[in-house]
């Protein structure tokens, strides 16, 4: 096993946050784990993306340039890092802020409404959740138990109580992420 | 633990309970951890009102016989120099971080290794080394903090740990073993008061009488000597059948160790060498390896500076390429493995 | 017989390399005759600055640090804040203290470190040849101003002690001047004073002793004595400039 994970997206959008959790949880469970943020001077608002690579063998280089993984979280960052994929790699696109389409089709794509899903349960501050729940359904990287219990390293204490809509999240993110990968088959 | 992180907890875990600094990007995450931190073992944080203050308060500190520390990055670090060469010059053990950012002048709080000269080659003034390591892991920043304390003190002269702002970042698992009792070594030489030693103590640099200052300049020099033949640390990956060996160190070391993993792949014999101490630098690896190999190929994240040691080292047995990226840029493993195949090519019908 | 007077404990047994008729040795003394005083020797530490000073690491009998120019401040701090029950002085002349050193002084005052200064000013630097100091007076002739000092070339002289005692943290602040016995007396008190500051933890002490340099005056000693009363204390006023009953 060894998945180099980009997670791209504009500060507020819940990347680095996403980012964290993954490494958290690899941690726990005893895997090689790296995880490389890297943000514009910006203090708000500009691009926030991190590279997350989860293996059981030792991590040569924690700086992910071609990553088996890409989420992407607006127009910017799709279209910066959509080539960077390796072919058979995973992109997986935010389609409430993206609306250009995957021009690649040497790679599989997974389009969820992850905003729109988030407000649905109550809170459009876990749109990164959703998407995080697609991620573990289709890569299996880390358990979603691990990721639960991430939480509670990652939010700030005022938040804790955001914990159980989070895992609502990861539900609903893992279910979608079912339903979409089944057309996988179609890839060229 | 995040690389920053390391840093201060490396520190406390040495028994470091003093450290002065001022906040710069993108080194300030190292005072937020140690701010908290020290209080909570009893230790002092202060800030400064400048890098020059904070250097001349670690001074001080050290002259009380404090293991102390501080931490910047390059603006920061220019600013300490004339202290360095004090330091250097008075014998006092200290730790320096110098997270590395792009440059010159303000420049930018992009990764950098473009402080490679400053650190390894004396920024300031007069006749003198520093001891530069330079970690590649997180794991590595933790155990590195000590070991930096740890010359330092057995030597008497400062130690520089140099990052760039992807290992001050960067998160990754860390194993803290605190079952180590930490001994610090007595310091019979610190101005404390002369009713708490024999006689009584002066630190100094300064001697008028020039026979004076050759004596002392011979005794840093038997020194630097002694640490250049005990303390060198260096590691290397793949090298024993490679063709052509990178060189790289810190954050770069890492990506060229997927080089390594990736032209293997394709069929090229390619290796690794990692210099871990900046200063003293490990010339007789390079100069072992010169004989083995077809070239040296030096990434780093500059114009060419650790570069200019790998020349010295290979003695014109074998060429030694570069390449590099500059202003906060860092390479990628497939460009240098694209710069791979063309120096290896080049190389095996050069020289 | 009577032993009337001696080599204070806390000076050491060493020629003294000043000039004729220059006041540093005055200094040193009276500084000397304070820490023993308060017996306070075995734990004191001093900073010793660059300058004509830059000797006096040499010259007393107690720990003693050479700074870099100006931090002599900066140093001290770093002693005390690892070791608090320490008695820390510096020693700094006009350049080091008021010139590339200014920055160090006054965050040290405004943090309220527990030290004492010993600041001597004699207008001019001594040690790199005659030039003008920051303190050097309107008019005043030196190697690099030597059409006289002027306000529109070099701004105006820097009164220390004015700008450093309305700040909170500072303990005493007092000017003395070391041209005459009578002067020299009021000195001592003040430097016992301001030691005695830093040893009750009330704050940040000062004292700046007016002082004489008639080698690059151009002056014989008495000539520079008379200079230092007809040009430079009325420039700098002596007294109390802070007291715990606050600024005078």
């Amino acid at each position: 096993m060894h998945e180099e994970i980009y997670i791209a997206g504009i500060g507020g959008q819940g990347a680095l946050s996403m980012g964290q959790l993954l490494a958290l949880a690899a941690t726990s469970e005893n895997k090689k784990v790296s995880y490389v943020p890297s943000y514009g001077p910006e203090k708000r608002g500009g691009f926030a993306n991190c590279g997350v690579t989860i293996s059981d063998r030792t991590i040569s280089s924690p700086i992910i340039s071609e990553p088996s993984v890409l989420v992407v979280m607006n127009n910017l960052s799709l279209k910066n890092h959509e080539d960077s994929v390796i072919p058979g790699g995973i992109i997986i696109v935010n389609s409430s802020m993206v609306d250009l389409g995957v021009k690649r089709s040497d790679v599989h794509v997974i389009s969820i409404q992850a905003s729109e899903e988030a407000e649905h349960l109550g809170d459009v501050r876990v749109t990164n959740s959703v998407i995080l729940g697609a991620l573990l359904e289709l890569t299996g990287v880390v358990s979603v138990s691990a990721v639960e219990k991430s939480f509670e390293q990652i939010l700030p204490k005022r938040n804790l109580d955001m914990i159980p809509i989070n895992y609502k999240a990861l539900e609903k993110g893992a279910e979608l992420a079912r339903v979409l990968k089944k057309e996988w088959s179609n890839l060229s | 633990m995040k690389g920053n992180d390391a840093i201060g907890e490396g520190a406390i875990l040495a028994g470091c309970r003093h450290f002065f600094g001022y906040p710069i990007t993108p080194q300030s995450e190292v005072t937020h951890y140690l701010a908290k931190r020290l209080p909570e073992v009893g230790g002092l944080f202060m800030q400064a009102e400048s890098e020059l203050a904070s250097i001349n308060l670690v001074f001080g500190a050290a002259c009380a016989g404090a293991r102390v520390m501080t931490a910047s990055s390059g603006p920061g670090i220019s600013l300490m120099q004339e202290e360095l060469s004090f330091l250097a010059g008075s014998e006092l053990p200290c730790v320096l971080v110098n997270i590395m950012r792009g440059g010159p002048g303000l420049g930018n709080i992009g990764p950098s290794q473009a402080d490679y000269f400053q650190a390894t080659k004396g920024g300031g003034h007069g006749d003198y080394h520093i001891i530069v390591l330079a970690p590649n892991s997180v794991q590595e920043i933790l155990d590195i903090m000590k070991k930096a304390f740890d010359l330092s003190d057995m030597y008497r002269m400062p130690a520089m740990v140099l990052a760039d702002g992807i290992m001050g970042q960067m998160m990754e698992p860390v194993v803290i073993d605190e079952e180590k009792s930490i001994e610090i070594p007595p310091r019979p030489w610190a101005t404390i008061g002369r009713d708490y030693h024999e006689d009584r103590n002066e630190i100094n640099s300064l001697f008028v009488i020039l026979e004076e200052m050759e004596e002392v300049n011979l005794r840093l020099l038997h020194k630097y000597e002694e640490i250049r033949a005990k303390e060198t640390l260096c590691e290397d990956y793949m090298l024993d059948d490679a063709e052509v060996a990178l060189v790289a160190f810190g954050t770069v070391s890492r990506i060229c160790r997927a080089v390594v993993d990736k032209a293997r792949e394709q069929g090229i014999r390619a290796g690794l060498i990692r210099p871990i101490t900046l200063w003293p630098f490990p010339y007789d690896v390079i100069s072992r390896t010169a004989k083995s190999v077809q070239c040296f190929l030096v990434v780093e994240m500059n114009m060419g500076q650790m570069f200019e040691d790998i020349e010295i080292g290979a003695k014109g047995r074998a060429p030694v390429y570069h390449y590099g990226r500059l202003g906060g840029m860092v390479p990628l493993a497939k460009d240098i493995l694209e710069e791979l195949k063309r120096v290896s090519e080049r190389g095996g019908t050069g020289r | 017989m009577r032993k009337i007077t001696a080599r204070p404990y806390s000076l050491r047994d060493v020629p003294f390399h000043y000039c004729p008729g220059c006041m540093h040795g005055i200094a040193h003394r009276l500084v000397a005759e304070v820490i023993d005083e308060l017996g306070v020797s075995g734990r004191t530490i001093g900073i010793s600055s660059v300058g004509c000073s830059v000797f006096a690491k040499h010259y007393f009998n107690v720990d003693m640090i050479q700074a870099a120019h100006g931090r002599a401040p900066s140093i001290a701090t770093g002693v005390k804040r690892v070791l608090p029950d320490r008695v820390l002085f510096t020693y700094q002349g006009d350049g080091d203290l008021a010139a590339i050193g200014i920055g160090d002084f006054i965050h040290t005052a405004y943090r309220g470190e527990k030290i004492t200064t010993i600041f001597v000013n004699n207008a001019v630097y001594g040690m790199t040849g005659g030039q003008m100091a920051p303190t050097t007076l309107i008019g005043q002739v030196t190697k690099t101003t030597p059409f006289g000092r002027s306000v529109e070339i070099n701004g105006n002289p820097i009164r220390v002690c004015e700008l450093i005692a309305p700040v909170e943290g500072v303990a005493y602040v007092e000017r003395v001047s070391l041209h005459n016995p009578k002067e020299i007396i009021k000195a001592k008190k003040a430097i016992k004073k301001a030691f005695e500051m830093q040893l009750n933890g009330i704050g940040f002490s000062l004292v700046e002793a007016l002082s004489a340099c008639p080698t690059n005056l151009g002056l014989s000693p008495l000539e520079a004595v008379k200079w230092m009363e007809e040009k430079m204390i009325p420039f700098y006023p002596l007294g109390v400039y802070k007291s715990p009953a606050g600024v005078v």
